[in-house]
């Protein structure tokens, strides 16, 4: 059984429809169910939603749709989409270059964790991860959940610049930097994927939702 | 069809009604800073309200015209000259090639828009003219103004003489003042406040620090209080909500706000205040918020937009 989701205003503008308080991958499939679901049939008034770990915000249009009216819609979709099959997420490989120029943390990673390096690696890609939301940049997933031997703080200095394409850790997630951007995360590795070009015609290589495997490179 | 910025010592973007569909994905919507006074600036040049027009923080800007055409301003703060008279904002006026239009900044309020009847041409970025400056992309190659750039304009609705001289009159603007009360719809995490500090926010005045900008504007007042947690696991946000972090200072984000946050917001800046809240000047502006429901931010929101549609005036 699921707890019901609280549906609650952000401002005059948003929904915020929460279905826990945690970084939970079940919680997280609600999130997206719903989200797919009005994404595949999106009524008038509701502009886009954005799906995070335990929520899913809906931004609507007040001259359009009031409130008290995207709640009531939002609970009917609710059932529904608790009964619906669960669309089968995307996969996606991302070929990763463990340590070197860019994973910098690899070393002090596998040493404050009392790991071999070897371990580290392995740990990090035999699993398949979900992309419970993305936000921090443009294209930025949030990756989880990482094996309990990984959970790592994060550093107490951020950096100022990290190169987009490093793969890192921090708490229970992973998460790949997707443009030059200031980072707190331990840096780990380095993929050749382009994460986000906002010219291009498929501007972000992740979605919301997807599933990913990290591939290691000799 | 084009202008030239001649010098421009504050920071001036191109912005549009911002760029929606992508926040999923973490793109910030950009835009304008001050929706009502953008929007005021197309439809005095009778331009589409989703036009791309020029961004002016706080500093002062000039432009050369290098063929006839009518533009319009509106914001606050700032003193308008054109060729070799003063003019008051929140008109539109024709402009013969040649001539020069400055905006010199002034004390209270930051921000300005100058719109051109045909709207800035800019090739869209995600659906968008808006400059997102952190990602580097949108407007003018995603880049802040600089002198000698050239800003082409599309074809006007209409014949440029119908479009020029037309005003908003004061009447129907939003109440700016360098003392405003801004109404705040409580929550979501109102809960991870205490109570004396609710109050506190409602009742004490706040003043906008000097380290803002077009994410956010930090606020300076008295601190607030968490119960215990001060960090939640990340949510979706929006332009206006007030995110807490552990010192206490309240941060309202704007419009380069991030999609998304991790600190608990003890409530939104209705969209009809935004405005208001845009225009505070840094140290000067002293603020009050005051609570109110979803309900009556929307009716406000509409009797605001309502009146910005129906009180174009012929001069």
């Amino acid at each position: 059984m699921h707890s019901t989701p609280k549906i609650v205003p952000l401002g005059d503008s948003a929904a915020l429809v929460r279905f826990g308080d945690e970084i939970e991958p079940a919680v997280n499939r609600r999130v997206h169910a719903l989200a797919n679901l009005l994404e595949a049939s999106p009524p008038a008034g509701i502009i886009e939603t954005v799906p995070a770990y335990a929520t899913l915000l809906v931004h609507y249009d007040p001259f359009v749709i009031s409130f008290t009216q995207v709640r009531d819609f939002l609970r009917g979709k609710l059932s529904q989409a608790e009964e619906t099959v669960a669309r089968k997420p995307r996969q996606l490989q991302v070929p990763v270059r463990y340590g070197g120029e860019y994973g910098v943390d690899l070393e002090s990673v596998a040493r404050l964790l009392h790991l071999q390096v070897e371990d580290v690696i392995r740990l990090h890609s035999e699993r398949t991860y979900t992309v419970y939301m993305m936000g921090f940049t443009p294209g930025f997933p949030y990756l989880g959940k990482l094996d309990d031997a990984l959970v790592t703080p994060r550093l107490e200095t951020p950096r100022t610049r990290v190169p987009a394409g490093t793969v890192a850790i921090a708490g229970s997630q992973t998460g790949i930097y997707s443009v030059d951007s200031p980072g707190g995360w331990n840096l780990i590795g380095w993929t050749p994927l382009k994460l986000f070009d906002p010219h291009s015609e498929t501007p972000f290589l992740f979605s919301p939702g997807d599933e990913v495997k990290f591939i290691a490179e000799q | 069809m084009s202008l030239e910025i001649l010098e421009v010592n504050g920071l001036a973007t191109l912005q549009d009604s911002g760029r929606t569909d992508w926040r999923k994905f973490g793109v910030p919507t950009s835009g304008a800073m001050d929706p009502f006074a953008f929007r005021a600036a197309n439809l005095l040049a009778g331009n589409d309200p989703h036009c791309a027009a020029v961004e002016i923080g706080p500093g002062d800007i000039a432009f050369r015209a290098l063929r006839d055409c009518v533009v319009s301003v509106a914001g606050v703060g700032f003193a308008l000259s054109i060729y070799i008279w003063d003019f008051p904002l929140w008109s539109s006026y024709y402009v013969r090639g040649g001539w020069t239009i400055r905006l010199n900044k002034l004390d209270f309020g930051v921000w300005a828009y100058l719109a051109i009847s045909g709207g800035v041409q800019t090739p869209l970025v995600l659906g968008s003219s808006s400059t997102y400056l952190r990602g580097a992309f949108g407007g003018l190659d995603g880049r802040r103004l600089q002198a000698g750039d050239v800003l082409r304009f599309g074809i006007p609705s209409r014949p440029l003489p119908q479009l020029a001289a037309r005003t908003l009159p004061e009447s129907a603007r939003p109440a700016y003042s360098d003392h405003p009360t801004i109404d705040v719809v409580v929550g979501p995490q109102e809960k991870y406040f205490t109570d004396a500090s609710i109050a506190t926010f409602m009742s004490q005045p706040y003043f906008v620090s000097h380290t803002s900008d077009r994410m956010g504007y930090r606020l300076e007042g008295p601190a607030l209080v968490h119960r215990d947690k001060v960090e939640l696991v990340s949510e979706g946000m929006t332009m206006g909500a007030i995110q807490v972090p552990a010192n206490g200072q309240p941060i309202v984000m704007m419009a380069d706000s991030p999609t998304t946050g991790g600190y608990p917001k003890i409530g939104t800046v209705v969209r009809a205040d935004l405005p208001l809240l845009a225009q505070c000047a840094p140290g000067k502006s002293r603020i009050r918020f005051q609570r109110t429901t979803v309900a009556r931010a929307q009716e406000k929101a509409r009797r605001l937009m309502g009146r910005l549609g129906g009180s174009i005036e012929a001069e």
